[in-house]
C-alpha cells in the first residue's frame, strides 16, 4: 500500500465491440512524466476521461488504477486527486480568475487565507495583480497559466495532460510546457499525458506508449 | 461504475413527480367532464349513465351557428398564421431585419391574450383607432360608421387577433427548428445550384423543418378552436364559439345544465382530434404533391422582390401589436374621447383611481401566481434536466407529445373535472389548486424554453469542476446555474407570462375567487367599460414585459465585467 504514483493495470477501453486502448500496464512514479501516443479518435481522451471518472456511458473500459496505493476506480471524480490539463482552458467564464483559483482550492480554510494562497499562487507566476480580471480579457499564455495554477491549488496527487499544448503558438508552447513539467517535479507529481505531438511527448523525457494505426498516418496530415 | 452522472437519489423522482403533477389533473380532468357527459355525476342526481346530456347539447338552437364560428375562426387562424408566419420566414432568413424579428419575438409572445384582443378591438372597433384614421371615408357624418366588429358572425376579427398571437409562436418554433438544423449550410448549397433565396428556403429548408413545426402548429390549432378569452372580448356573442358558449353553460344557474356542457365539452375535444387528424392528412397529401415540385429543379422566380412581402407582413405584424399596446394606454388615461379625434381630448388618473383597491389585489394575485408557478415549474424543470445528464438519457419524442398535452387538449373540456380532483384533495378554490392549474400550462413553455441550452451547455466545464475536486452540488449551484443564468431568466419569465395569461384556469380552479388581471380584464369587456379595460389590459402587458426586461437586464448586469458571458 506504500507505493507512491500511478499504477494502471489491464487497462483497456471498448467503444461497443472495438477495442480502443489496451490492456495497458504502466507505472508512473512520482515526478516522471509517462507519455501516450495517438492520432486522433484513437481513445487517448477516453481513457484520461476513464481514469477521471468522467467517461462518456457510450465507452467501456476494465481494469485497476491505484494512486499512491489508493484503488481510484470506485470513488467519485470529485475524490480521485487527479488533475487534468485540457486542451482549453476551461476557466469558468463567469468568475474572476481569482475566483477561478479559489473555486480549486479544498474547502475549509478561511476567506482570508483563501485570498492569500490565490494572491501567491498569482504573484510566483508573474501574474500578481490579475485575482479581480476577467478571465476573457487575459492572453492564450496567461489563461494557460491559470488553468494550470488552478489545477494545482485543487492539490491533486497526480497530473493527467489531455493535449494541453495544443492551442498555443510555438513560442509560448515550449516555456508553458516546461513550466508544466517543472512544477510537477517540484511537487513530486506523476505525470500521464496524452498527445499526438512528437515534440510534447520528447520533451516529456520519459516513457513513451503509442496507441491507435500507424504513426506516420498522422504525421502526413 | 460512479462516474460522471451518478448521484440525487431525489433526483431520480424528478422525472415521475413531474409526470404526475402534469398528467394528474389532465386525466382526472378528462374523466370528470366525460362521465357527466354520459349522465354521471351523483352530486347533481345523475346516478347513471346515460345519452340524454347529448340529446340536450344537441337541441341547443346555438349549437349549429356556435359551431360554425369555431371551425372559420379557429380554421383560418390557424392556416393564416402557418402561412404568414413561413412567408416571413422563407424571404427573410438570413436579413439584418429577421435578427432584429428574433429579438422582437420574446416580447411580442409576452403579451396576454386578452390584452392584445383588448388592444386590438380599440383599434378596429367602430369606434376605433382605424376607423378614426379613416374617418373622412367611412365616417363623413362623424359618427361611428354601423359596423358589427369586433364580433362578426364568422369570428373573423377572432381570428385577425389569434393571428397577432400566433404567428410570433410559430415563428419561434421556425427559429427554434432552424438552430438544430445546417439551415444556413443547406440554403447556401442550394443558391450554388441556382435557386432563387425563398424557393430555396421553401425547397431546401421547409421539408427538413415540418417535423419539428407540427406540434407546435398542432397546438396553435387546438388553442384557435378551443380559445375563450380572446373569444369573449373579439368573438360574436349571439351565439359566441362553443368554448365560451361552454362557460356560460357551465356558469349557468341552473346547475342541470352542467350535463350538456360537459357533453359540449367532449365534442370540444373530438373537434380538435378531427382537426389535428385533418391538418395530419393535408400534410401527407402535401408531402405528396410536393415531391414533385421539389424535384423539377424550377428555381423559382420569386428575387429579392420576395422580401417585400414577408417584410410587410412581419411590419404589419409588429405594427398592429404596438398600435394595440398605445390604444390601450390612451384609453387607460382617456378622460373624453370624441368620435373622430385621434387622441382623446381630455386626460386623465381616474380610470386608475376610482377603482382604489380594484387594482391592487388583481395584480397581486396576476404577480403571485405568475411567481409561484413559474418558480415551481422551473425547479421540475432543472430537476429532469439534470436528472437526464447525470444518467445519460436521451428523452424520445413521444415524451414531447406527453410534455404538449396540456397545450394540445382544450382547456374548458378537462378543467371542470379537475375540480373533482381538487375537491377530493380538499384543495378546491384555494391558491394551491389554481397554482397547480397554472403549472399545467406554465410547464410545458418553461421545459421547451430550457430543454435546449441545458443540453448544450458544454460539459467539458462540469468536468473540469469534477476534476478540481467539485461535489455535485457545488457544481450545479456554482458552476451549472450561472452558467445557464440567461436561458434560466428567459424560461422564467416565459412561463410568468404565460401565468399572466391564463383566464379559464383561474376561473374555474379559484371559483371565482381569485381575480387575476386577465378575469377583470376581460369582466372590463363584457361590461363596455373600455377605459377599465385599458387599465387592467395595459397593466396586464405591462408586467410580463417587465419581467421579460428584468430577464434580459439581469444577467447583463451581474456579468457586467465578463466578457466570456456575454450573450452569443
Amino acid at each position: 500500500m506504500s507505493e507512491a504514483g500511478l499504477v494502471l493495470e489491464g487497462v483497456a477501453l471498448w467503444l461497443g465491440a472495438r477495442r480502443l486502448v489496451g490492456p495497458l500496464d504502466l507505472t508512473i512514479a512520482p515526478g516522471e512524466v509517462t507519455t501516450l501516443m495517438g492520432p486522433s479518435g484513437s481513445g487517448k481522451s477516453s481513457l484520461l476521461a476513464f481514469l477521471c471518472g468522467t467517461l462518456d456511458p457510450a465507452f467501456r473500459a476494465v481494469g485497476r488504477v491505484r494512486l499512491d496505493g489508493i484503488h481510484i476506480a470506485e470513488l467519485p471524480p470529485e475524490r480521485r486527486r487527479l488533475g487534468i490539463l485540457f486542451q482549453d482552458d476551461l476557466l469558468f467564464p463567469h468568475l474572476s480568475v481569482g475566483g477561478n483559483l479559489a473555486f480549486g482550492l479544498p474547502p475549509g480554510m478561511s476567506r482570508s487565507t483563501r485570498r492569500a494562497m490565490v494572491e501567491t499562487a498569482l504573484a510566483e507566476s508573474g501574474l500578481a495583480g490579475f485575482a479581480d480580471r476577467d478571465p476573457a480579457t487575459l492572453s492564450g499564455g496567461q489563461r494557460a497559466r491559470v488553468a494550470l495554477l488552478r489545477m494545482l491549488l485543487s492539490q491533486p496527487r497526480a497530473l493527467l495532460l489531455d493535449e494541453p499544448f495544443g492551442r498555443l503558438d510555438s513560442r509560448l508552447r515550449g516555456r508553458f510546457r516546461r513550466l508544466v513539467f517543472e512544477r510537477a517535479l517540484a511537487q513530486r507529481l506523476p505525470v500521464f499525458m496524452v498527445t499526438h505531438d512528437r515534440e510534447d511527448a520528447e520533451a516529456g523525457r520519459g516513457k513513451i506508449v503509442t496507441v491507435g494505426e500507424d504513426l506516420t498516418d498522422n504525421n502526413l496530415e | 461504475m460512479r462516474g460522471l452522472r451518478t448521484g440525487g437519489g431525489w433526483l431520480r423522482l424528478m422525472p415521475g413527480l413531474t409526470l404526475a403533477l402534469f398528467l394528474l389533473p389532465v386525466l382526472a380532468g378528462l374523466l370528470g367532464t366525460l362521465l357527466p357527459a354520459f349522465g354521471y355525476l351523483p352530486e347533481l342526481g345523475g346516478r347513471t349513465f346515460s345519452l340524454a346530456p347529448w340529446r340536450m347539447l344537441f337541441a341547443a338552437p346555438e349549437l349549429p351557428a356556435a359551431l360554425a364560428t369555431t371551425l372559420v375562426s379557429g380554421l383560418v387562424a390557424t392556416l393564416a398564421s402557418f402561412v404568414i408566419a413561413v412567408v416571413i420566414a422563407a424571404t427573410l432568413h438570413g436579413t439584418r431585419f429577421f435578427a432584429w424579428l428574433r429579438r422582437m419575438l420574446a416580447p411580442l409572445l409576452a403579451m396576454p391574450h386578452a390584452a392584445l384582443a383588448l388592444g386590438f378591438a380599440f383599434l378596429i372597433g367602430p369606434s376605433g383607432w382605424l376607423m378614426r384614421v379613416l374617418a373622412p371615408i367611412v365616417a363623413p357624418d362623424n359618427l361611428p360608421p354601423d359596423l358589427h366588429l369586433p364580433g362578426d358572425r364568422w369570428g373573423l376579427a377572432l381570428a385577425a387577433g389569434m393571428m397577432l398571437k400566433e404567428t410570433p409562436f410559430l415563428l419561434l418554433a421556425i427559429v427554434g427548428g432552424l438552430g438544430q438544423l445546417p439551415a444556413d449550410a443547406s440554403l447556401a448549397s442550394a443558391r450554388m445550384l441556382g435557386y432563387r433565396p425563398t424557393a430555396a428556403w421553401l425547397k431546401v429548408v421547409l421539408p427538413q423543418l415540418y417535423r419539428q413545426l407540427r406540434l407546435p402548429i398542432y397546438a396553435v390549432l387546438a388553442f384557435s378552436l378551443s380559445v375563450v378569452d380572446m373569444a369573449l372580448i373579439l368573438g360574436p356573442s349571439t351565439p359566441p364559439p362553443l368554448a365560451p358558449l361552454l362557460l356560460r353553460w357551465f356558469n349557468d344557474a341552473d346547475l342541470q345544465t352542467i350535463f350538456p356542457a360537459t357533453a359540449g365539452a367532449a365534442l370540444q375535444i373530438l373537434l380538435v382530434a378531427a382537426a389535428i387528424l385533418s391538418w395530419w392528412l393535408g400534410e401527407c397529401l402535401v408531402a405528396r404533391l410536393a415531391r414533385r415540385w421539389l424535384a423539377d429543379g424550377g428555381r423559382g422566380h420569386l428575387g429579392l422582390g420576395a422580401r417585400r412581402l414577408g417584410g410587410a407582413a412581419a411590419s404589419l405584424l409588429l405594427a398592429f401589436a404596438t398600435a394595440a399596446i398605445l390604444a390601450l394606454a390612451l384609453w387607460s388615461f382617456a378622460a373624453h374621447w370624441r368620435f373622430p379625434a385621434l387622441l382623446p381630448d381630455g386626460w386623465t388618473l381616474q380610470n386608475w383611481t376610482r377603482h382604489g383597491s380594484g387594482i391592487e389585489r388583481p395584480l397581486v394575485t396576476s404577480l403571485f401566481l405568475g411567481l409561484a408557478s413559474s418558480a415551481i415549474a422551473l425547479l421540475l424543470t432543472l430537476g429532469c434536466l439534470e436528472n437526464e445528464r447525470r444518467h445519460g438519457l436521451h428523452p424520445t419524442g413521444r415524451i414531447l407529445w406527453l410534455i404538449y398535452l396540456p397545450l394540445l387538449t382544450p382547456q374548458i373540456s378537462f378543467l371542470f373535472g379537475a375540480e373533482t380532483l381538487f375537491t377530493w384533495l380538499g384543495i378546491e378554490a384555494g391558491g394551491l389548486a389554481v397554482v397547480w392549474s397554472h403549472l399545467l400550462f406554465v410547464l410545458p413553455y418553461v421545459f421547451l424554453m430550457l430543454a435546449d441550452p441545458y443540453r448544450a451547455l458544454d460539459e467539458r466545464y462540469i468536468r473540469a469542476g469534477l476534476c478540481l475536486g467539485a461535489g455535485r452540488g457545488r457544481l450545479f449551484g456554482a458552476v451549472m446555474l450561472p452558467l445557464l443564468l440567461r436561458p434560466i431568466l428567459i424560461a422564467a419569465a416565459v412561463g410568468f407570462a404565460v401565468s399572466v395569461a391564463l383566464y379559464l384556469p383561474t376561473l374555474f380552479a379559484g371559483a371565482g375567487r381569485f381575480d387575476s388581471l386577465t378575469i377583470e380584464a376581460v369582466a372590463a369587456s363584457a361590461n363596455g367599460d373600455r377605459r377599465l379595460a385599458g387599465v387592467f389590459g395595459l397593466l396586464q402587458a405591462a408586467l410580463p414585459l417587465g419581467v421579460f426586461l428584468l430577464a434580459i437586464l439581469l444577467p447583463g448586469f451581474i456579468f457586467r465585467h465578463r466578457r466570456g458571458m456575454a450573450p452569443r
